[in-house]
């Protein structure tokens, strides 16, 4: 018995805030990571060129654009003005917390929001493909909401 | 000798009841005391015993065919099948005449005894289900077949015991087509595999080259529709099982899915998803023609007839969010039925028409329920934390499902399973599977 009772105490203590802490930076990293349920991180982004982002993230059950993605997706149209011969297939995808059909039809969804401002953006629909997954083709295996939120997404892809 | 006859026909039909009045099995509500019952194994004589030991390579066939008929029964959860090693009377002698006072002795309230022949080739099989404390013959019955069909043997006795005991069809007959998972998460190959319901003859139906969902049974003969990305198109295909010839159904320019047969197994029911906006479509299969049912810029998915054919339950988020519709099969006077707490999805039609299964998302927990279809009355029969797609019992009283399990932050722990819960609420047990598995499909009783 070194340690008095007091002492054992206050270590007991300064560990507990030593995890708390660690809990606290652990949620600040998520937050800065997600907005209003929107993935704002770059762990899973690739590139189509220099400075193009190849995906937008979506809410929970939603289609909708943020500005995030709107300047992602003016990105990927200025490079594809420029390059011509190049098509794409917009990828949808969903999180795993729903129902497989309704998944399926939310990745196309998703994915025809993606290519709606493309187009307005003067591509031209038949450079366009659009495919959903659905829930099928998560890119991050965790079940947690942040790894729901990258998989939340309409990927741009190469076609050729 | 005719008019004695005669008249044993006319008490039979004038006293019905009375003759009738023996063990019954309510399948109505959860059953907490099942009922006892002894499964004797089926005799075989020598001679039987060896040629089928040759030709099928299996030790005991009147023994093995009893495990059948007993596991079916107990995974019922109606009955209590006993230790056969409490049995006082030997096969032979029991399947003759039981002597019922042995099993009253071990509480046996009804008896299941039989033979096996071997004769040309062909497996001949009787078997006698008995009232132990009546002291009477309830049903006799016999059935010829290849030796290779031992286990539909046992089904189909299962299935006579389950109708004379419960007053309603059986389902031990049948066969689950599902898809078969393996792989990582973000990789996952997805095979389709079908087996006998109690888990036994499976077979791979796709190589797991391109990514398949959601199958699902032709209610009237051994078609199957599903979801296939051959060739990275999602579309919905049309299988024969026997022979193995698919075709893709329809000529779609875009992603069709969620495909159900018509009751008469006429038609396809299925999605097709275009610009953003899913709504659901029937191509007959006999003319090929297309018919739109729905046009509305919401979702409008998992498409589910009525046992008649005159009415359609869906999926839609037209409300904002995924909720459960009723219309009539032409699309006109759509309806919402489902109004409680969460999103709803999967609906499907009971095959006794008066009630919808689905899924449930309310909290972030996932539960497989029913309602009357009309929408009131719910009731949610299991909890989990992912759990969905339904699939009924052709008999109406048994819904499967696949539930998957919660991964950490590296993927690990992940698991997709079948289940199987009882209308009740009660009975819920894992089916297995030799894989991971999902998105089951009843198929309807093989025999009638």
């Amino acid at each position: 018995m070194i340690f008095k009772k007091s002492t054992y105490k206050l270590i007991l203590a300064s560990i507990f805030g030593l995890l708390l802490s660690a809990c606290a930076q652990q949620a600040a990293k998520i937050d800065s990571q997600i907005q209003g349920d929107v993935y704002t991180g770059t762990d899973t982004v690739e590139y189509l060129a220099d400075g193009v982002p190849d995906r937008v993230f979506f809410a929970t059950n939603e289609s909708v654009l943020t500005t995030a993605s709107r300047d992602t997706l003016r990105k990927q149209a200025a490079w594809l003005r420029k390059n011509s011969d190049i098509n794409v297939v917009l990828e949808g995808h969903a999180d795993e917390r729903g129902t497989r059909e309704y998944n399926l039809a939310l990745g196309e969804r998703r994915a025809n929001a993606a290519k709606d401002y493309l187009m307005t953006y003067g591509i031209s629909e038949n450079r366009i493909s659009v495919i959903s997954y659905g829930k099928e083709r998560p890119v991050d295996s965790g079940s947690n909401p942040l790894s729901w939120s990258k998989n939340r997404r309409s990927v741009t892809v190469k076609a050729n | 000798m005719k008019k004695i006859n005669l008249l044993t026909l006319l008490i039979f039909i004038i006293f019905p009841f009375k003759l009738n009045a023996l063990i019954e099995v309510d399948i109505t509500r959860g059953n907490l005391n099942p009922l006892p019952i002894a499964v004797s194994a089926l005799y075989s004589d020598k001679e039987t015993t060896e040629s089928l030991k040759k030709e099928i390579k299996i030790d005991e066939i009147g023994y093995e065919i009893s495990i059948v008929i007993e596991n079916n029964l107990k995974a019922t959860g109606l009955f209590n099948p006993l230790e056969k090693n409490a049995f006082l009377q030997k096969p032979d002698v029991a399947h003759l005449k039981p002597r019922f006072e042995d099993w009253s002795l071990i509480k046996a309230q009804a008896l299941i005894t039989g033979k096996v022949e071997f004769k040309d080739n062909k497996v001949r099989v009787e078997f006698r289900l008995w009232d132990v404390l009546a002291g009477r013959e309830m049903l006799a019955l016999a059935f010829t077949t290849v030796p290779n069909n031992w286990r539909r043997i046992g089904h189909i006795i299962s299935d006579k015991i389950y109708e004379r005991l419960t007053g309603e069809k059986g389902y031990f007959d049948t066969r689950i087509i599902y898809v078969s998972e393996e792989g990582p998460k973000t990789k996952r190959i997805k095979k389709l595999a079908i087996m006998d319901q109690d888990g036994f003859n499976t077979k791979y139906l796709t190589l797991g080259n391109e990514l398949v969902l959601t199958p699902r049974f032709n209610p009237t003969n051994q078609m199957v529709t599903y979801l296939s990305y051959f060739k990275n198109l999602p579309r919905v295909y049309l299988l024969d099982i026997e022979t193995g010839i698919q075709e893709v159904v329809g000529d779609f320019p875009g992603m069709t899915f969620a495909p159900r047969f018509s009751p008469n197994g006429k038609k396809i029911i299925m999605s097709f998803a275009k610009d953003g906006n899913s709504d659901i479509y029937t191509m007959n299969l006999e003319n090929r023609i297309v018919e739109r049912i729905t046009n509305h810029p919401s979702i409008d998915t998992s498409p589910s007839y009525s046992p008649d054919g005159k009415f359609i339950t869906f999926n839609s988020d037209r409300s904002g969010y995924q909720q459960i519709y009723v219309m009539k099969s032409d699309g006109s006077k759509v309806k919402r039925i489902s109004f409680g707490n969460g999103l709803y999805g999967t609906p499907v039609w009971s095959p006794r028409g008066d009630l919808i299964a689905f899924t449930k998302l309310h909290k972030g927990k996932f539960y497989i329920g029913v309602m009357r279809t009309d929408g009131t009355g719910e009731r949610l029969l299991t909890e989990n934390y992912y759990q969905e797609a339904p699939s009924w019992s052709p008999n109406g009283r048994v819904l499967i499902f696949y539930r998957e399990t919660k991964s950490n932050s590296e993927g690990e722990g992940f698991s997709a399973k079948l289940w199987s819960i009882d209308l009740t609420g009660y009975n819920e047990r894992l089916v297995l599977t030799e894989t991971d598995a999902s998105d089951p499909s009843w198929s309807s009783l093989l025999s009638n």
